[in-house]
């Protein structure tokens, strides 16, 4: 019995040391199937209980069970350290460099242009303006005429314009939606619309393209006042600008607005203190506007006894420049695809 | 309009500076474009006294003269010969900037330090306000009262300052004087101090004289005539104040009788000419200008004329050009003894017709075009006779005064109700009173409202809401206050078309092209090789020659683009635009009727995708954009079909498409043929162009999601071998047609060539999906449909299975 146990106690040193010198999964295995296996060293040891007096049997059977019992533990905790082990030199090897760039999904950019005009038109659209819109190829009436700018008006030279016959002319500005829309929704109120769109001058230089957009806007309804004029525009300049800005209205001319007046907004470079954009003034001149002038909300169809209305025209390369800090307004028609995809 | 500070201080009282002016002008709607100080460069001249004068000891022709100036003398080396010691002269020390650009700095001449410059009058401009003879020979000598050490612009009191007005086109008044001073005076509240003579309605006492008859043949074109007959005149230079505010103007003097004529202009705003008497015929008529008549204009060029153009002429030949330019032949001279001095009112549109056609522009016929006075007439030929009697230039004997139809004058009726309605803010009667008195309108009120005279200077006001404008331009545009719009909310939305063309923006971006912005108007022989020379619409004034017609393809501007960008290295070239191309659709030139205006969509794409440590570039070539195309297909619901292109000389023959929609062509795609594209890119590059419209109609707004499926599918792949020349896509068609209902999907993922494949045969491997949505397939049916589409597609196109 003696001997039984001693020999118990010796391979469980012998395997216990074994154990600790096995350095893969694999290993274990073998090692558990050579000790405890239906052949294994253990397995034989026990087979040779029987071989003991009864008595001493079940005293000899604790201590074989205790053996195998520790030698698993054992087997476990060395199968668990290698598996951290492995796991961690499989973590190591598979690190990677996280600086390295992505994979890149390139994504394009829409025109400077576009982005403003499109959140100009969210602006007014969530004021209740409509989008309207017009031929950019337009009669003479239309351009003009309809406009309170009969032919040799003196005003007419305010705008140098590209001709296509002597009755046909590119539109030299957006405002001939005004009176398309009025003539197609008369007599209906209000005629709430903005009108963004290509104008045409013949004008190019740093600061005048012969091609640029425009976006007008028009309220017609009863009861509408200049001071309606100075909210609507006071709201879109914040939205637009900052909700710090404020604006104000200087008088002005234009033939289909009277009164007219021009739109400044304080600056947002420098918060109206003054600054080389604005020239020191604090104000940037941003759209022309007025109350539609009476005989271009007849010329629509509307009587202007009864209803009134104001009218703006906003440059949205002003806008852009303004708002991207842009200096050369030929920048937006030169396509450069450096400066486009910066937007 | 040039206005001098110290003129218009003669007329209205000004006790702002010039600067603070020019801003209350301005915030008043008379924009101010500059202030110009004449004087600030001369602030370094001052008035010396020679104190002894002696030869150059190196050189024959300069004398070295001791110039005090009180405090201090300075040595000054000069060429002049008319000196002589205690003579007064202007003395430009070191720093001074004179008005012909020279700065003075101290400097040896031939050896001998020279501390400053004794000036001639016309080193300082002085040479048309104060008269040669005093500076004839050399240097200015000043009269032997002017202080010495004092500045010399200060003792001449030469205008400082001078206000460029920039007008609007209403406001034509501004063009005189008389009308700026009242304008001052509405936006100061300081008082007026007009002569008689600014008051149009008062007229001169002057008899009607019988020498000689005026005809107005043109009574539409000319509204009235009038003349002031003028003898015993003698020509000379006009006095250094007149000279001065000409100069200051702008307007070069020449002699008393022509200043005159141009000073009565600048003040009041009435164009004025004066003609020799003696060299006119018989009576004076205003007629058209015969066909190919003849005039030698005063600027000495040889005019040849036509009959919309308005003449003064006697009985034998044309005198002027009416309200542009007088005539040679009949200018005053040094020999002039007998003047007409005219003063007439023409229609600004013959005017504007006579000056464009000839190119000529002129003080009198900038004013006839904007608006002149049509009552003035008469009252500046008072003006002018004051004048010719002040300066004892002639002797005015008497008027004459031929009246066409002058305008009536108007009144309009202003009421503190409408403005207040107009403006937005409450407008009382006081206001409107206080708006009228600094007008200087004469009114009368009734109840409620004003009965107001308007003017016969303010032609531009001719409603009501004129009348407000003016009452927020005194009253201060800073009273309008901010408010909503009274009324019914509206909802603002764009329209499904405007909202599909947003879209159609934001997919192509967001598959990785950029927006691009390119001119309406291209080169016409790039238009047409692309687009439709038949419906080109060319422009009657192009700015040059490549903006000459309006595009009817998108594609010129495009190359354009990638061009540009190629050459400055930007290589990864992936571009579109979205915007209209215009087609006349007519064969008549000149048009019409307006062009039909159509939105294109069109992209370029060049070179490769930028290189990345990860992934392979991938070629900016035909099947990226088609990729593009068919990603944008996906989004709107669209189903194009690729059809090998017909009729494109300009793409390559093997690698275009025309894009269909059902039957209907809708666009093109193709790579650019070799041969073009050697003019356009230097490497291959890819276009595709596409109408939106029938996109937008076609498009699957409203989507219909279907639910999940219940049973599993079955996936097969499955190689055919085809010849060549077979598209795919018919391959597809038919595999699809033969799978019948359970098959659901063939996707191409591989296309093969080379061995083992026969040649001119290719391999196509497809990824087949047959789904059932009621109950799961065994593999015995999609066994068996597999088959049936193998031999299906053997029969058609003799392929056969590709064994691995």
């Amino acid at each position: 019995m003696v001997l039984l146990q001693e020999e118990v106690r010796r391979l469980e040193a012998e395997t216990l040391a074994l154990l600790a010198n096995t350095d893969s999964p694999e290993e274990i295995r073998n090692l558990k199937v050579k000790v405890l296996g239906k052949k294994g060293t253990l397995t034989a040891l026990l087979r040779r209980m029987g071989s003991l007096p009864p008595a001493e049997r079940p005293l000899m059977g604790q201590i074989v069970n205790e053996a195998r019992n520790k030698l698993e533990q054992a087997w476990n905790e060395r199968e668990r350290m290698l598996e951290e082990q492995l796991l961690k030199e499989r973590l190591e090897g598979e690190r990677i460099d996280v600086t390295l760039p992505g994979l890149r999904f390139p994504k394009g950019h829409l025109h400077p242009l576009s982005q403003v005009i499109e959140e100009i038109e969210d602006i007014f659209l969530g004021m209740g303006f409509e989008i309207a819109e017009g031929p950019e190829i337009e009669t003479d009436y239309y351009n003009f005429e309809a406009l309170n700018l009969p032919k040799e008006h003196p005003a007419r030279e305010m705008q140098d314009s590209f001709y296509i016959s002597e009755e046909i002319l590119l539109r030299t500005q957006t405002s001939p939606v005004q009176i398309r829309t009025m003539e197609r929704q008369r007599p209906r109120l209000p005629v709430k619309i903005i009108a963004p769109g290509k104008v045409y001058r013949r004008d190019d230089d740093a600061t005048h393209s012969p091609m640029f957009h425009q976006v007008e806007g028009l309220f017609v309804d009863r009861g509408i006042r200049m001071s309606d004029l100075l909210g609507v525009l006071l709201n879109f300049s914040r939205q637009m600008f900052g909700a710090e800005r404020e604006i104000r209205l200087r008088p002005s001319f234009f033939p289909f607005t009277e009164p007219s007046a021009e739109v400044d907004v304080s600056c947002m470079l420098c918060g109206g203190t003054g600054c080389r954009v604005c020239k020191g003034t604090g104000w940037l001149e941003i759209l022309g506007s007025g109350m539609v002038h009476p005989k271009v909300l007849a010329m629509g169809g509307y009587d202007p006894r009864e209803v009134t209305g104001f009218a703006f025209g906003m440059g949205a390369e002003r806008v852009a420049m303004l708002k991207y800090g842009i200096e050369d307004m030929r920048l937006m028609f030169d396509n450069d695809l450096r400066f486009l995809r910066q937007f | 309009m040039k206005v001098s500070l110290e003129w218009l201080r003669e007329l209205v009282e000004v006790r702002q500076d010039a600067a603070a002016l020019a801003a209350t002008l301005t915030n008043g709607g008379i924009e101010v474009g500059s202030v110009d100080d004449l004087n600030a460069g001369l602030t370094q001249v001052v008035i010396g006294v020679i104190q002894e004068q002696g030869k150059h000891p190196n050189a024959e022709k300069l004398w070295v003269c001791r110039v005090g100036t009180g405090e201090k003398s300075f040595s000054v080396v000069t060429g002049a010969r008319n000196l002589r010691e205690g003579d007064k002269v202007p003395l430009a020390l070191p720093g001074a900037q004179l008005p012909n650009g020279l700065t003075i700095q101290a400097s040896k001449l031939k050896g001998v330090l020279s501390e400053g410059m004794l000036c001639s009058a016309e080193e300082l401009l002085l040479e048309t306000t104060l008269g040669e003879r005093r500076s004839a020979g050399g240097i200015l000598i000043l009269p032997q009262a002017a202080p010495v050490g004092e500045k010399l612009a200060a003792y001449l009191g030469l205008d400082r300052y001078v206000l460029d007005l920039e007008l609007y086109p209403n406001r034509p008044d501004c063009l005189a004087m008389v009308n700026v001073a009242r304008e001052v005076s509405s936006l100061t509240g300081e008082k007026t101090h007009l002569p008689k003579w600014a008051d149009t309605t008062q007229l001169p006492q002057l008899p009607l004289s019988g020498d000689i008859r005026v005809m107005i043949d043109e009574p539409d074109l000319c509204r009235r005539y009038a003349g002031l007959l003028v003898d015993e005149v003698k020509i000379a230079p006009s006095p250094d104040w007149m000279r001065r505010r000409l100069s200051a103007a702008g307007v070069r003097p020449i002699n008393n009788i022509v200043d005159i004529t141009n000073y009565v202009m600048l003040e009041l705003g009435q164009p004025l000419h004066a003609f020799d008497r003696e060299t006119i015929e018989g009576a004076v008529h205003v007629r058209r200008a015969r066909a190919g008549e003849k005039l030698v204009t005063l600027d000495k060029a040889d005019r040849s004329l036509d009959p919309d153009m308005l003449l003064i002429a006697d009985e034998r030949k044309a005198l002027g050009l009416a309200g542009v330019m007088g005539g040679l032949e009949s200018e005053v001279t040094e020999k002039t003894r007998k003047l007409l001095v005219e003063s007439a009112h023409f229609e600004a549109v013959s005017i504007r017709r006579t000056g464009r056609r000839l190119g000529l522009r002129s003080e009198a016929a900038n004013r006839f075009e904007k608006g002149v006075n049509p009552y003035g007439c008469l009252a500046a030929l008072g003006r002018v006779s004051e004048l010719l009697l002040r300066l004892g230039a002639g002797r005015p004997l008497g008027l004459v005064d031929e009246v066409g139809r002058l305008p009536a004058p108007r009144q309009i009726v202003f009421t503190a109700r409408r403005t207040a309605e107009v403006l937005g803010f409450d407008v009382s009667a006081r206001d409107l009173r206080l708006v009228l008195d600094r007008l200087g309108f004469s009114f009368e009120p009734e109840g409620e409202e004003f009965r107001v005279q308007i003017p016969s200077y303010r032609p531009d006001l001719e409603i009501e809401e004129d009348l407000i404008e003016e009452a927020a331009r005194l009253l201060g545009y800073s009273r309008i206050p901010a408010t909503q719009p009274r009324g019914g909310q509206t909802q603002g939305r764009r329209t499904e078309e405007q909202e599909f063309r947003r879209r159609l923006r934001h997919v192509l971006a967001g598959a990785g092209m950029d927006e691009v912005t390119t001119y309406s108007f291209v080169r016409a022989e790039a238009d047409a090789a692309w687009g439709s020379a038949k419906d080109a619409v060319a422009l009657l004034n192009p700015l040059r020659e490549e903006q000459g017609v309006m595009r009817t393809t998108l594609i010129p501007g495009l190359l354009e683009v990638a061009q540009r960008n190629v050459s400055r290295h930007n290589l990864d070239v992936s571009v579109f635009e979205i915007g209209n191309v215009y087609l006349a659709e007519q064969p008549d030139r000149p048009l019409r009727r307006l062009p039909r205006e159509s939105l294109r969509v069109a992209g370029l794409a060049a070179g490769k995708s930028k290189r990345h440590w990860l992934t392979a570039p991938y070629a900016h070539d035909f099947f990226y954009l088609k990729g593009i195309l068919e990603e944008m297909a996906r989004e709107f619901r669209l189903t194009f079909a690729f059809r090998p292109a017909r009729d494109e000389p300009l793409l390559h023959p093997g690698r275009s498409a025309d894009i269909y929609l059902g039957e209907t062509k809708v666009g093109v795609l193709g790579e650019i043929h070799p041969a073009a594209a050697k003019e356009w890119v230097p490497d291959r590059g890819v276009v595709f162009e596409l109408e939106v419209d029938p996109l937008f109609r076609q498009a699957g707004i409203w989507l219909k999601a279907r639910s999940v499926p219940r049973y599993p599918g079955v996936q097969r792949d499955l190689a055919v071998v085809v010849p060549r020349g077979v598209p795919a896509a018919e391959v597809r068609e038919r595999i699809l047609e033969l799978g019948g209902e359970l098959l659901q999907q063939a996707e191409i993922f591989d296309v093969y060539t080379g061995q083992p494949i026969p040649e001119d045969h290719r391999s196509l491997a497809f990824s087949l999906h047959y789904l059932s949505p009621e109950r799961t397939l065994i593999d015995e049916e999609v066994n068996a449909l597999n088959a049936r589409i193998i031999e299906g597609i053997q029969q058609d196109f003799g392929a056969e299975w590709r064994k691995e």
